[in-house]
């Protein structure tokens, strides 16, 4: 049976063998959001990258941060992001000293640069996709 | 014996911003043909070619064949919008070191032809760059990048959607008073082609907040051509020479603490003006890429003509405009906004510098000695790449 779920465009995901990033999003499929510290300067590295370096430790982020930066969406030529839009996208700074792109779910025009936000998860096949929210 | 000075000595910049039927190779070539008799030079003459590879891989082999060249320096370097500043940069470099004496730059571009969504697009590629790979799944176009630059500027400086809309609303000037900036517009389908006001630009559709549609630059057909020569033949061609005086290169990408109203450009500047041996407010003519009004924002900041944060109220007044003294006339051919944006525009920045120096402009600054031209590529937000370059005339 065909539903409209069936054929509703799906969010693009990343490639999960990517060499550097795909143990990211695997982990992304436990619901841990890893990041790198550099044990000898305590350096922290993100996107993740180097696996054969043992000077490199993966910790797992609180997923607490702030809104460095965003846009709301209106426009975009992908099916789903059509569909989707508008929406927000932006930087957090996550507490734990790296930055990531990400979307924030919420009312579109509510997000505000400095606003906290907090960790959620869109599960998909393989991976889930990090995504924010208003701190409660 | 000091090295050998390069100079502008042929440009051409194809007029159609909407050619249908014609490819973007057949652009390059009849660019590159105006571009040398512009000069007074021939592809005989041709020694060194420099390609952004818009019309495939490889192509520093497949338009040195299209054009019968034997090129002896083939520089593929391709950075987006900025890949000509960059070519310039190094096709100078090349000169003074003795490995060339006719550098060849050619763009063409079918973008609006082909209806290729440049700024609203999707970004997926099978086989992405590991940073790319981890923006994927979230939908950010290149205007909704620009736009997070923009966001955080206005979040920091307190700069405002009018001081970004005075930027559209000087280009559109200048691109009133270029015909074939016009007829562009005409063609591509530009419903409002006469002068714009701040209020036509904050009340277009948001695109991505805080750009508005008026905020954006055009989507159109277009290339053209520039040939560049050693001093020793600047003297036999047809136009005054127009001397390369200094260069930088610059690229930037995210960072855990980077500060996004900064770009690359802050980089790339201080090497060129240095080299030139001339500061900021000795410039006469500013072509700085206009991709979207934060970018032109952004970098007179980046360049020096502004105090970081002080670019919003640098631009306000009309004071960018061509024949208003006391500050640079701002992209005189009418920019990216409002006369031509292919896709990769960094090549008409040197070639409306040129027109400025040789006195040829459509909006004509008197006694014009000095231009910079600033490429950016990429995207501002993201990964971008920067390069400046000083031009002077005698």
């Amino acid at each position: 049976m065909s539903t409209t779920a069936d054929t509703a465009p799906a969010r693009p995901l990343p490639v999960l063998d990517e060499a550097d990033t795909g143990p990211f999003w695997r982990a992304c499929g436990e619901h841990r959001l890893t990041y790198q510290r550099r044990r000898s300067t305590g350096e922290i590295v993100f996107y993740p990258r180097g696996h054969d370096d043992p000077d490199l430790e993966t910790l797992d982020s609180a997923g607490r941060g702030t809104v460095y930066t965003f846009t709301v969406v209106r426009q975009h030529g992908h099916p789903f992001f059509r569909a989707h839009a508008p929406y927000t996208v932006a930087y957090i700074d996550l507490d734990d000293g790296f930055r990531i792109l990400t979307e924030v779910i919420a009312e579109p025009g509510t997000v505000r640069v400095g606003q906290r936000v907090e960790l959620d998860w869109e599960d998909h096949d393989g991976t889930a996709v990090p995504v924010f929210r208003p701190a409660g | 014996m000091a090295p050998r000075r390069a100079a502008i000595a042929g440009i051409h910049e194809y007029p159609l911003r909407r050619a249908p039927g014609r490819s973007k190779m057949q652009i390059k070539a009849e660019s590159a043909a105006r571009a040398l008799a512009d000069a007074g030079l021939t592809f005989a003459d041709v020694d060194a070619l420099y390609d952004a590879g818009e019309t495939g891989a490889m192509s520093g082999i497949t338009v040195a064949e299209h054009l019968g060249i034997t090129p002896r320096v083939i520089d593929t370097t391709s950075l987006g919008g900025s890949s000509y500043e960059f070519h310039a940069a190094h096709a100078a470099r090349d000169i003074a070191a003795g490995r060339a004496n006719v550098a060849l730059l050619t763009y063409g571009s079918t973008s609006k032809s082909e209806s290729r969504a440049i700024g609203t697009g999707g970004r997926s590629t099978p086989d992405p760059a590991p940073g790319m790979n981890m923006e994927t799944p979230y939908g950010l176009p290149l205007i909704g990048n620009y736009a997070l630059v923009a966001q955080r500027h206005m979040h920091e400086y307190g700069t405002t959607p009018e001081q970004l809309a005075e930027i559209a609303v000087t280009t559109r000037a200048h691109a009133v008073r270029n015909p074939e900036a016009v007829a562009g517009l005409r063609d591509i389908g530009i419903k409002n082609i006469g002068e714009l006001t701040a209020e036509d630009v904050l009340g277009s559709r948001m695109i991505a907040d805080p750009l508005h549609l008026l905020d954006c630059c055009i989507v159109s057909d277009g290339g053209g051509a520039v040939v560049i020569v050693g001093d020793d033949l600047a003297a036999g061609i047809r136009k005054d020479p127009v001397w390369i005086l200094g260069s930088g290169e610059a690229v930037g990408y995210p960072g855990n603490a980077r500060d996004l109203t900064t770009s690359a450009g802050a980089r790339s500047a201080p090497l060129a003006f240095g080299e030139a041996g001339v500061r900021p407010e000795d410039i006469d003519i500013a072509m700085i890429y206009d991709s979207f009004t934060i970018t032109v924002l952004t970098l007179l900041e980046d360049l020096g003509f502004a105090k970081k944060g002080e670019g919003g109220s640098y631009a306000e007044g009309g004071r960018l405009r061509w024949d208003r003294p006391g500050a640079p006339a701002l992209n005189t051919d009418g920019g990216g906004l409002s006369s031509n944006h292919p896709g990769m525009r960094g090549i008409f920045l040197l070639i409306e510098a040129t027109r400025q120096l040789r006195g040829e402009s459509t909006s004509q600054v008197d006694g014009a000695r000095l231009a910079v031209a600033h490429g950016n590529g990429g995207q501002l937000g993201t990964r971008h790449s920067a390069a400046t370059v000083i031009l002077g005339k005698d």
